[in-house]
């Protein structure tokens, strides 16, 4: 059997004095849609920061299609096939919606600064091909996101649609592993029931893998094929929906709170 | 028209009032739909017609430092306007051009290259000695990367002074080469001003194409948020040191036509004033926009021409007075009162003055013709009030912060003999300090723009959200 996608190995985080992730094992296989919960502070961004490079683990190690990708730079990680959307919003804002995809291709091209002042064939070609990149990822969400709104700042789209192109803008990474925090904070019950159908497209027509911070319970019952619970930083449940919706420890860690989704900062 | 349900319709509600309205004046509107190829044509051609229109030489020179002050803002939006990176010590890379280039093309050191590879030999000494300054910067943020680079444009005129050896101290490099590219030797100014127009249309369309690039659109994206471009597969460490270097080599080429246009260069060449001069024209211009910094280098360096001349600087106070007040004191209604207002202040002033002391109003005005005639009949001006006019002028700034602090009510009743005062002040004091008074008008020309149009004359509008 192959390695699988994604590997913690015994991954521990502290800050100071709060162990902020403990001894944590996890894998996401490839073509896997998993999803991340747990209550406020539990770890679950944390989790993100780890993968993503922004973080390096005090202790064991994190695993990418079987190599160790811990201690390496944010963007070399994500040229491996990485590619995140952030809980608060990080669009470009005073970029183009376009170009806030183009953006992040920067990594899978290769045009110098001199090729693209002499504008050779090869660059040539290449910018074509981010440009075309960039319209058929926008266009996964339907007309939203292209027409007119192509050449409208980021800044100008409201909220959900900047969600969707933060989504878009990572797809346009080319990763083999999608991380979502929370998609579907902050948007409308319609809004959220798209995010469901949405996750399993990426994944079914996208071809990612994807592994996602969910608050919204219907959302996650929705969307997932495997579902992993962190409390305090350490993994207290794991398996199907209902087998983690129905645990003890994940019941207690939500205890008082509730499992209705909750507002995210 | 797209077909919204009404979830959505409500969700983009705001988007549809705030919509890209962006930009307001028409004028800049008609700009935007210029395609680019035909803005730097018409950059080009513009260039290339203006010398036609004047045979001084005087005038000439001015088109050259502007046309220098132009490349220099371009070089710098690359790193301000584009990486967001605020380099202070920009100006030392003009200066290391300037030297590098009178040093390799001069008595000095006996070298005499010939003018391409000179130039060359800039270039890249400049965007090494960038991705120098870069290296230890590229961790720093903001205000630290502010004041490191601040403290290397110092070092580096202390250093020019002192290496007398090599620079020739204070009195700086004299009798430095003059351009010669294949076989023609620039002397004239009317010479230089067409390599320098040649740079800067070249400069003008490789920062185009180059901000239109995969690297452009990369320095945005790390302006815009660092942490998400990284995230996004953008190495922002080497991004920030290529825009560095790329800024400094451009300043390199600016320093190197400087040096043989001046036929010399000298430290105080490369102070800080002049660095807030490059500074004024991105940020008026509009940081991050090519004709922006372009336009703002005009316009600052052809107000400071302007500013020379008592008259002329006269006509530009009062003018940048009335602009100011037009552009901010809304209603109508209430601009015309305070208009009328002043207009009846004074003349009630100047003639009880002349009825009960008449040295009071002995003093003459500065402008000539109508302007100083009317200026006459309104402004009580006695002669030669140099005292009168230093009170005046610290009861003016005091008057100017308690007007900022004062209700609006107020602020109408004091608006008016806040601007007879300033006249006072303006005809009494400061008309006879040119270099002070270059500075303070710069200085008000840029607090009108950044009030009326804070993303300066041509920059696109920029939001944050919270
Ligand atoms: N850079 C940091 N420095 C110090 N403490 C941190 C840092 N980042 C996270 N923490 C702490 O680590 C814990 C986990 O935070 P994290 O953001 O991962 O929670 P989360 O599960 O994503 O919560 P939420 O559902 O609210 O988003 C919290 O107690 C948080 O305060
Ligand atoms: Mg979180």
């Amino acid at each position: 059997m192959s390695a699988p996608l994604l590997e913690f190995d015994g991954v521990g985080l502290s800050f100071g004095g709060l162990r902020a992730i403990q001894d944590l094992d996890l894998r996401v296989d490839e073509g896997e849609i998993v999803s991340l919960i747990g209550p406020n502070g539990a770890g679950k961004t944390t989790v993100f920061n780890l993968i993503t490079g922004l973080y390096v683990p005090g202790a064991g190690d994190i695993r990418l299609g079987g190599e160790s990708i811990a201690g390496l730079a944010p963007h070399t990680i994500a040229r491996r096939g990485v590619a995140r959307t952030f809980q608060t919003l990080r669009v470009f804002l005073n970029m183009s919606v376009e170009e806030n995809v183009m953006a992040a291709t920067y990594g899978n091209t290769s045009s110098s600064m001199l090729q693209s002042v002499l504008r050779t064939p090869a660059m040539r070609r290449e910018e074509r091909g981010v440009r075309e990149l960039a319209r058929e990822t926008l266009g996964f969400f339907g007309d939203r996101l292209v027409g007119y709104r192509l050449a409208q700042p980021a800044f100008s789209l409201s909220y959900a649609n900047r969600r969707r192109l933060e989504i878009a803008r990572a797809m346009a990474s080319q990763p083999r592993l999608l991380l979502l925090d929370e998609p579907a904070a902050g948007m409308n019950p319609k809004e959220t029931g798209e995010i469901t159908k949405l996750t399993a497209r990426l994944r079914d027509d996208g071809g990612y893998t994807i592994l996602v911070i969910e608050h919204d319970m219907h959302v996650v019952e929705g969307i997932s094929d495997r579902v992993v619970a962190l409390d305090h930083g350490e993994k207290v449940a794991e398996g199907s929906f209902e087998h983690v919706a129905t645990h003890p420890a994940v019941v207690e860690a939500y205890l008082g709170k509730g499992t209705a989704r909750q507002e995210s900062r | 028209m797209a077909r919204i349900g009404v979830d959505e319709w409500v969700a983009e509600s705001d988007q549809r009032t705030e919509g890209y309205r962006g930009r307001a004046s028409p004028l800049v509107a008609a700009w935007d739909r210029v395609p680019p190829a035909a803005r730097i044509l018409l950059l080009a051609v513009g260039l290339a017609v203006f010398p036609l229109t004047t045979g001084s030489d005087f005038v000439l020179r001015v088109g050259i430092n502007t046309l220098l002050l132009a490349i220099l803002a371009l070089g710098l939006n690359v790193v301000v306007g584009w990486a967001g990176l605020l380099d202070l010590g920009y100006i030392a890379f003009y200066g290391f051009g300037a030297y590098t280039y009178a040093l390799l093309s001069s008595e000095q050191l006996g070298i005499h290259l010939p003018t391409p590879l000179a130039v060359l030999i800039v270039l890249v000494a400049c965007a090494l000695l960038g991705l120098l300054l870069g290296l230890p910067s590229r961790r720093l943020l903001g205000d630290y990367l502010a004041i490191v680079t601040l403290f290397f444009g110092q070092i580096f005129v202390e250093l020019v002074v002192n290496l007398d050896a090599v620079t020739g101290g204070p009195s700086g490099i004299a009798g430095v080469d003059p351009f010669v590219l294949l076989g023609f030797e620039f002397l004239t100014p009317r010479d230089y001003y067409y390599l320098t127009a040649g740079a800067a249309v070249i400069v003008t369309l490789v920062l185009y194409l180059i901000g239109e690039s995969r690297t452009g659109r990369a320095w945005r994206a790390v302006r815009e948020d660092p942490l998400a471009a990284e995230m996004m597969t953008m190495p922002v460490n080497l991004l920030k040191l290529k825009a560095f270097a790329l800024g400094s080599a451009i300043a390199g080429l600016a320093g190197s036509i400087f040096a043989a246009v001046q036929i010399g260069v000298f430290p105080r060449n490369f102070e800080t004033p002049f660095l807030i001069l490059i500074y004024a024209a991105v940020i008026l211009g509009g940081a991050g926009s090519l004709a922006g910094a372009i336009l703002g280098a005009v316009v600052v360096s052809v107000s400071l021409e302007l500013l020379r001349d008592a008259d002329q600087a006269t006509v530009l106070f009062y003018g940048l007075l009335l602009a100011g007040l037009l552009a901010r004191v809304r209603p109508w209604r209430k601009l015309a009162a305070v208009l009328g207002g002043t207009i009846a202040l004074g003349l009630a002033l100047h003639a009880i003055a002349a009825a009960v002391w008449p040295e009071a109003v002995a003093g003459t005005p500065q402008a000539t013709g109508a302007l100083g005639d009317a200026l006459d009949a309104w402004l009580v001006l006695p002669e030669g009030a140099t005292t009168a006019g230093n009170i005046g002028f610290v009861v003016l700034v005091a008057a100017i912060i308690l007007f900022t602090q004062v209700r609006e009510r107020t602020r109408t009743l004091l608006l008016v003999p806040v601007i007879y005062l300033a006249a006072f002040v303006w005809e009494a004091r400061l008309v006879q300090e040119p270099s002070v008074t270059r500075q303070l008008l710069l200085g008000a020309l840029l607090v009108v723009v950044m009030i009326s149009r804070p993303r300066g004359l041509l920059g696109s509008e920029r939001k944050e959200i919270v």
